[in-house]
């Protein structure tokens, strides 16, 4: 780990030295920044991030460079400038123009295919804590995390505890969503009728926000919830402690209607077959709104803040 | 009777599209009735409208791309003004019109702005550079031009009729699906687009048979300019890409009007096989855009620096390779899918292969300026802006084909900064330097040259305020399409971002007034020569404008760039080449056939959207009643007489001729 | 026929597509092709468009093809005798379409409008057979909105059913242009057109005889 370290920060440094400077550090301090992780999975796609974008400034600003020098150089009025209308093939220049390129897609490459292969989100975290189970679940327009070995359930609000990697099972209830909790790391598509999987891990407690990253309809915007990470025993009182009426299929067919901004609350008793049920499309979908603008009636326009 | 059109259609809550399809009507209304009482209407409709010539059809595809760029603009305007608005608010856009916004500033810059001004300057050009009389199928041609037309027209209708989609320029399912998007929104989409891309698509095959089939004598394939390399190679990715296109929107038509399952949640429908055909498009499509925008750069780039383009064969190979990879990386726009470390690193690599070939190209761009003698005329300032901007565009693309960089990326305002940094770097850079460039070719006299260049520094400079930001915003986990947000982080950068809005307002307005200010001063910009900028290619051997057959009798070319080496022998010898032989020339005669085909598209296409069923019955025979109408012809073709040609070629020689002389006096 | 289309009494050999028979054909320097090569052209580039839209269908269809959502599965609906006779009838109208581009080319009116009509008729038997069965499945439940499979096997052969359906109307048309304008070369060159499209429906139906129908009698 120590050598990854020393990487880690080296990447760091000939970032700091390089033209975007200034981008990088004024969003990398501010909080929710996908810069400043919490996780070993947000930091390992900043290194990626950070790899990838070294290796592509050492020829892109080379290049501008010798663009704007060339241009300037050879400027019609610079007398001092050889003008050579001839000059339009070089062997040894072609060489170079395929060469450089090339190279950095090799490098690049090799950093694309470990990459993608370490932190694929379906692979489980190394880790010697049993990973804690949730199972999200999108509907329109909040998200249900179900706690199945805790039997409970909570909407846009996602408890975890810091140190314990997660393992999320993520469906649709309706439309396509991303879940995705920038400090955390990796997003990923939640489907109807697929389940996708997600394995993520918070270092540091906090409340970090989480969203849709996929764009799911009017009430698109609201669909964002607080990620909040706490110490292990505290999250087990909290566990213990949650309150609510039973998750049964009842409850679900009130999630299923559509309703923007709703506060968080939770559930206590969870039936077990629930997440399954609508992942194989036995449960839902989602109802959509009563009709559109063109359709039989007029425009659906539905209240703020409605909790089902 | 009509269908699911009532009266609830129109939109009376939502002042704003009604204003402004109000003002639209009146300006519309205003210019038709000026038409009209200037007596003006007849000639419209013989030069323009049934024109069959390609550099009409060229110049009306580029004016339709320029008045759906605005509309466009409009939207983009709309959208930045309401994300600095509606921080803790709900700004002034609603979910229901903001959705509708942004649906519609995707689909109008790419299908009805981008592609337009592309394909018009294709066209405009292509035959020029190729030594031909016009293209290879002329009058499908102006159907192509129509079609495209129609779809625009059905995007703007729905501003007043109806809604339009409100599920984002890709109509994703299952939102785009009758349950979640009940209203008409995605089916105006759907027929818009539909019907634009069939014009597209014979665009594609029309420019493909012109270029493999009727170039000049002489012109092998290694002696074509650039631009009909990269006009080759985006037609040929036409045909290859918007076939998916359609095949994928008629599934989801299918879906919503008769109650199929391709990509419904219910039944087994499966919504990513939707994604994984609309992305085979879609990606392709960015290259369609942006090659022939290369090619642009090249003319360009090499007239300005007074040399031949560097590594030509380099150039060539390295288009028809990104022409090919381009088809093998449609899977970078859904790593977030999950297909597993194999899949995404495969496609990953693909994608920064790409790089490779855009890499080359840029090399050579580089290579043409050294030593050369450049002039910073408008068209070379856009292209060393484009050379600055795009390499570090194409960067951040290629950062977001890392998978574990687009784990955190994806869909975010660094997203949208990355296609916008591509598309507006490489593409509208691209038209904005080809109009400046081929305007006296077309019109017959110069665009003003300190408008142009104040254009180009306000694009420049409000293209980097209002997109830098998005990438840090983007950086901060700011996703897109949000109508409203409540992280304070967010809030300055999107303020900045605004503000670069304004920048590039006033950038448009520049370009506005460049073209005003040039049409009423166009007496003292006549281009008499033919040749304003030292060209090298075959276009600059025509008179400004060039005449319906182009050239009286075709070139015979004789090296890499055509009118070049003509030029230069003329030079030495201070003599033009011996007058040759004029005969008269056989041209197509104009045809309403692409006019009256886009008519009856549009009802077609209205109809089906309003399920207006007997109107689309009467559209679909009138559509076919056209076609047999034009197979009925008898006289396809008319006669230019021999000495109507030797006529307009000996003005334009005695012109070359003074010019010669008049080099060689000083 | 390509000495026709070049016959014209004209001095400009190189006016918009058409060039002196014994040089290039647009390729390499030789100048524009003839404008038959230039139609043929376009309109193989079209056909290899359309093959583009057939394949995003028969991708649907295989991605689709196990989405029976509880409704029957390929080998419960397909009926091989139907199948081989509707097979036998597009073939043969092809044979007869061939037929007529040899009475074209001769110049023989009678012929060609015989065998034009016979073409027609053996495309009118295959569409007539394929309605059947299209009717009998949806009698039955088993209509497009059954399920995802069934959504997939109705739109990729119902799309061919309806390209052989824009091919009849061009027939008849065709057959009218031969007899109300007789064999001038612009017929001629639709004519070419049509019989590519004819053949290349055929092309298409070999695809769907063989990954539709064969294969989904075993799954």
């Amino acid at each position: 780990m120590k050598s990854r370290d020393s990487w880690r920060t080296w990447v760091w440094r000939v970032t700091a030295q390089c033209a975007c400077a200034l981008l990088l550090t004024t969003s990398a301090t501010q909080a929710d920044s996908i810069l400043a992780p919490v996780g070993p999975v947000g930091a390992g796609d900043r290194i990626i991030f950070f790899d990838a974008l070294v290796i592509m400034l050492a020829i892109v600003i080379p290049t501008m460079v010798a663009t704007l020098a060339f241009a300037w150089w050879y400027r019609a009025s610079n007398t001092r400038a050889v003008y050579r209308p001839d000059f339009t093939y070089s062997g040894r220049i072609e060489l170079v123009t395929w060469s450089i390129p090339t190279l950095v897609i090799f490098f690049l490459g090799g950093v694309i295919w470990i990459g993608s292969h370490r932190l694929d989100p379906f692979q489980p975290l190394p880790s010697k804590a049993k990973p804690l189970e949730i199972e999200a679940i999108s509907f329109d327009w909040k998200w249900l995390f179900i706690y199945p070995e805790q039997q409970i359930a909570s909407v846009n609000r996602l408890v975890i505890p810091v140190g314990r990697p997660l393992h999320l099972r993520i469906t649709s209830a309706s439309v396509f969503n991303a879940f995705f909790v920038p400090r955390l790391g990796s997003m990923i598509y939640a489907m109807n009728g697929m389940v996708s999987q997600l394995n993520l891990e918070a270092d540091k407690p906090g409340t970090y926000l989480g969203l849709s990253a996929q764009f799911s309809g009017d009430g698109f915007p609201d669909m964002k919830f607080d990620s909040v990470a706490i110490p292990a025993q505290q999250f087990a009182s909290w566990t213990t402690g949650v309150k609510g009426a039973p998750l049964d299929r009842a409850a679900v067919s009130a999630l299923l209607k559509q309703s923007r901004a709703v506060a968080p609350y939770t559930y206590r008793g969870i039936d077990a077959s629930l997440f399954d049920a609508i992942a194989s499309r036995r449960l839902g979908p989602g109802e959509g709104p009563v009709s559109g603008r063109g359709g039989p009636g007029t425009q659906n326009v539905l209240p703020h803040g409605d909790a089902p | 009777m009509l269908g699911k059109l009532s009266w609830d259609a129109i939109p009376f809550d939502q002042p704003i599209p009604l204003i402004a399809a109000a003002v639209v009507m009146a300006i519309l209304l205003g210019i038709l009735g000026w038409i009209i009482a200037k007596g003006w209407a007849p000639y419209l409709w013989k030069e323009w409208i049934t024109s069959v010539d390609h550099k009409h059809i060229g110049i009306m595809y580029v004016l339709l791309g320029l008045v759906m760029l605005l509309r466009g603009f409009i939207d983009a305007i709309m959208m930045r003004s309401q994300q600095a608005l509606a921080f803790h608010a709900q700004g002034y856009l609603p979910p229901e019109h903001y959705d509708q916004i942004f649906s519609a500033h995707g689909t109008i810059m790419i299908l009805f702005g981008a592609m337009p001004l592309v394909i018009g300057i294709m066209n405009f050009v292509v035959p020029l550079q190729l030594g031909s009389r016009d293209v290879a199928f002329p009058t499908l041609n102006s159907v192509s031009f129509w079609l495209t037309a129609t779809g625009a027209l059905l995007v703007n209708v729905s501003l007043v009729v109806g809604e339009f989609s409100r599920v984002g320029w890709l109509p994703y399912p299952p939102l785009s699906e009758l349950r979640y998007s009940p209203g008409v929104g995605v089916d105006y989409y759907l027929w818009s687009v539909q019907i634009s891309g069939i014009g597209t698509l014979l665009t594609g095959i029309n420019f493909v048979t012109t270029i493999l089939k009727i170039r000049a004598p002489g012109m092998t394939y290694l002696r074509m300019p650039m631009f009909c390399w990269t006009a080759l190679a985006s037609c040929l990715l036409i045909i290859a890409a918007f076939p998916v296109l359609t095949a994928s929107l008629a599934m989801l038509t299918l879906d919503r009007y008769l109650g199929f399952h391709f990509f419904t949640n219910e039944a087994g429908g499966n919504a990513m096989m939707f994604v994984n055909l609309i992305w085979a498009w879609g990606h392709p499509e960015v290259y369609i855009l942006v090659l022939p925008a290369f090619g642009i750069y090249s003319e360009v780039i090499s007239t300005f620096s007074g040399k031949p383009l560097f590594g030509y064969r380099s150039m060539v190979a390295a288009t028809l390779f990104i022409c090919i990879v381009s088809f093998c990386v449609w899977l970078h726009h859904f790593f977030t899918m999950g297909a597993g470390g194999d899949v995404n690193a495969v496609f990953g690599i693909a994608t920064s292969i790409i790089a490779v070939g855009t890499g080359v190209k840029m090399y050579n761009w580089l290579f043409t300026m050294y030593g050369g003698r450049i002039r910073f005329a408008a068209p070379m300032l856009w292209s060393i802006g484009f050379m600055t901007t795009f390499i570090t565009g194409g960067m951040t693309g290629v950062l977001l084909a890392v998978p574990p960089a687009d784990f955190l990326l994806h869909n975010s305002l660094f997203l949208v900064a990355h296609f916008h940094h591509v598309i507006v770097g490489g593409v509208i850079f691209a038209v904005m330097a080809a109009l400046v460039y081929w305007w006296p070719k077309a019109f017959g006299f110069r665009l003003h040259e300190g408008w142009g260049k104040a254009a180009f520094w306000f694009a420049l400079a409000g293209f980097y305020v209002t997109f830098v930001p998005l990438y840090v915003v983007g950086i901060l986990g700011m996703t897109r399409r949000l109508q409203h947000y409540d992280v304070s982080q967010w809030r300055p950068w999107i303020l900045v971002s605004g503000f670069g809005v304004l920048i590039l307002i006033g950038g448009a307005i520049c370009q506005a007034i460049q073209l005003v200010v040039s049409i009423s001063r166009r007496a003292e910009l006549r281009d008499f020569t033919g040749d304003p900028w030292d060209g090298r290619t075959l276009e600059w051997a025509t008179p400004s404008p060039p005449p319906a057959f182009n050239f009286p009798v075709l070139p015979q070319v004789q090296g890499a760039e055509a009118y070049w080496d003509v030029k230069r022998r003329a030079r030495e010898a201070h003599l033009l080449g011996k007058e040759p032989e004029y005969e008269a020339i056989e041209m197509p005669r104009n045809s309403p056939t692409g006019f009256v085909c886009a008519f009856f598209a549009t009802l077609i296409g209205f109809a089906l959207i309003w399920h207006i069923w007997w109107l689309m019955i009467v559209g679909l025979i009138g559509a076919y009643v056209t076609f047999v109408v034009f197979a009925w012809r008898d006289v396809p073709e008319y006669i230019i007489p021999a000495d109507e040609v030797a006529r307009i070629e000996r003005a334009n020689r005695a012109v070359r001729q003074e010019a010669l002389a008049s080099a060689a006096a000083t | 026929m390509s000495i026709a289309d070049t016959a014209v009494p004209f001095a400009d050999p190189y006016r918009l597509g058409t060039r002196a028979p014994n040089l290039a054909r647009g390729h390499g320097g030789g100048g524009p092709a003839t404008k038959r090569v230039i139609v043929g052209y376009g309109f193989w580039l079209f056909l290899l468009s359309d093959i583009v839209v057939f394949s995003c269908l028969f991708a649907a269809y295989a991605v689709l093809a196990d989405a029976t959502a509880g409704g029957p599965r390929a080998r419960d609906i397909f009926e091989p005798n139907r199948v081989a006779l509707e097979t036998a009838c597009l073939l043969a109208s092809s044979f007869f379409c061939g037929l007529a581009t040899i009475a074209v080319a001769r110049r023989d009116q009678i012929l060609t409008q015989a065998a034009l009509a016979i073409t027609g008729l053996f495309g009118l038997a295959f569409l007539l057979l394929e309605a059947s069965e299209f009717a009998a499945l949806h009698a039955h439940g088993d209509g497009p909105t059954r399920s995802a499979f069934l959504t997939g096997f109705f739109t990729l052969v119902g799309c061919h059913g309806l390209h052989v359906t824009a091919g009849l109307l061009w027939l008849g048309t065709m057959m009218a242009q031969f007899f109300a304008k007789g064999f001038r070369p612009d017929i001629g060159r639709r004519f070419l057109c049509f019989s590519m499209f004819w053949h290349f429906l055929d092309i298409i139906w070999v695809a769907i005889f063989s990954l539709v129908y064969l294969v989904g009698t075993r799954l």
